[in-house]
């Protein structure tokens, strides 16, 4: 079925893209990669009257490293970070996630704004950013503002952004010396999203402790949840296999699944347990190698 | 509504088309160009059947609006081969038996030509993830990866 008929703009810079932004508030959406809102359009299950396409806006389009953060432009690409193309490199679990992410033509022009702003709960990259604590950063007529991914992600496919607002930048922690970290997913078929998917991010102390412990589950509630709980658990911990299984059976008492035509709650509560186990072994496999 | 005017290369062939800007590349190859090698299953990105090479890369027709195609090369199926003969992966799909009621073929092709032309020894297992985008209804699966193994490390696909 052909979409809803919009009005199309395709701004040249991003001053002009937030100028149509505002104009034409609620009633805009703007595309990236449209690996998500171009089957909404087709589904008719978004019915925008303007589309704000950003393609032309090539500054989006690059990262950065700085000050000890990646800074990536809201229209990088998947197909960029799974190849951990120039100083993506610097940031592997990038390059983890993002092959996991669809298919190979989703990854070509599916991007990491258009991913954190669609804000799918079982997608992979907001459980990415909420493991590594990242920001988003969004432009909008009141400014910039900075927002953490922990409080950016508010419900399904609902986020901090306001009206006129637009993701121009996510910013990602570069893992630090003596870290790991891990991406597990389950998912009946290649490609499709994860019914329940697991990042595990940790550091290691010179003597081998767990100093630092972050999780984040997706498929698992309205939004990629981290486990506070578990983490804590960890930290300061020696570890070793039983530590690991022991804090991961705590994983399934930490969200508040629900039961839809892929799997009932209870089983999702099991392959949180499961993922979390393994995603951490990953990582911390990882660290030990240094 | 929009309408524009698109100027994009289709097969090595320059087109200009008028269309609503709400249309999809699958629609405007099909509908207005006639290009019937790309077919339309799914709709929404998920079966491959309606896989193209823009500028080289498969992607899904049907996830593409209309402007995006502007100056890009477009490539479906029907250009693999050259001067009436068929490529060695259609060949080789002929050959294996890897082609049952047809309508995956041209996205498996594709996506197959570009895993070669990237990877040109692929393991099975490499062939298998490459194409699991790509669904046959058929299952005909076994003989796919046949297909495009009998191409391994042959040196036939060149981009």
């Amino acid at each position: 079925m052909p979409a809803v008929p919009f009005d199309y703009y395709a701004p040249a810079s991003l001053a002009e893209a937030l100028a149509l932004m505002r104009e034409h508030g609620e009633d805009a959406k703007p595309l990236a990669g449209g690996q998500s809102l171009v089957p909404m359009l087709t589904l008719r299950l978004a019915r925008p009257t303007a589309v704000i396409d950003l393609n032309s806006l090539t500054e989006l389009r690059t990262a950065r490293r700085e000050d000890g953060m990646l800074r990536i432009g809201a229209l990088v690409p998947h197909r960029a970070l799974e190849r951990g193309e120039g100083v993506l490199a610097g940031c592997p679990l990038l390059q983890e996630a993002a092959a996991l992410i669809g298919n190979a033509r989703v990854r070509a022009l599916g991007t990491i704004g258009g991913s954190l702003a669609h804000a799918d709960p079982a997608a992979e990259l907001p459980a990415v950013a909420q493991a590594l604590e990242g920001t988003v950063v969004l432009r909008g007529p009141e400014g910039e503002r900075a927002v953490a991914a922990r409080d950016f992600f508010v419900d399904v496919l609902t986020t901090a952004l306001r009206p006129g607002e637009l993701v121009v930048e996510v910013c990602l922690p570069i893992p630090a010396p003596r870290a790991g970290h891990a991406v597990e997913e389950f998912s009946r078929r290649a490609g499709d999203f994860g019914i329940v998917t697991a990042v595990a991010v940790v550091e290691l102390s010179p003597a081998g402790d767990l100093t630092r412990v972050r999780v984040a589950l997706g498929g698992v509630g309205t939004t990629p949840r981290r486990l506070p709980k578990v983490e804590a658990a960890l930290t300061g911990m020696r570890p070793d296999g039983r530590a690991l299984r022991d804090a991961s059976e705590g994983a399934g008492d930490e969200i508040e699944p629900e039961s839809d035509a892929h799997a009932s709650a209870a089983y999702r509560r099991h392959l949180a347990r499961v993922l979390t186990r393994r995603a951490l072994g990953r990582a911390v496999d990882m660290a030990q190698r240094g | 509504m929009t309408e524009i005017a698109v100027a994009f290369t289709l097969n090595g062939r320059r087109q200009e088309v008028r269309t609503s800007a709400h249309r999809t590349l699958l629609e405007l190859l099909r509908d207005i160009l006639g290009a019937v090698d790309v077919k339309e299953g799914c709709g929404e990105g998920v079966c491959g059947a309606c896989t193209v090479l823009l500028d080289g890369e498969p992607v899904s027709s049907c996830l593409i609006l209309a402007p995006r195609a502007a100056g890009r090369q477009i490539t479906t199926v029907r250009a693999l081969g050259a001067g009436g003969t068929l490529h060695p992966l259609q060949e080789a799909f002929a050959a294996h038996g890897a082609v049952q009621c047809g309508f995956c073929t041209p996205g498996m092709i594709l996506t197959a030509y570009a895993l070669l032309r990237d990877h040109p020894r692929p393991t099975r297992d490499e062939i298998r993830r490459a194409i699991a985008g790509n669904l046959c209804r058929c299952t005909g699966y076994a003989k796919i990866v046949d297909a495009i193994a009998s191409l391994a490390g042959s040196g036939t696909v060149r981009g």
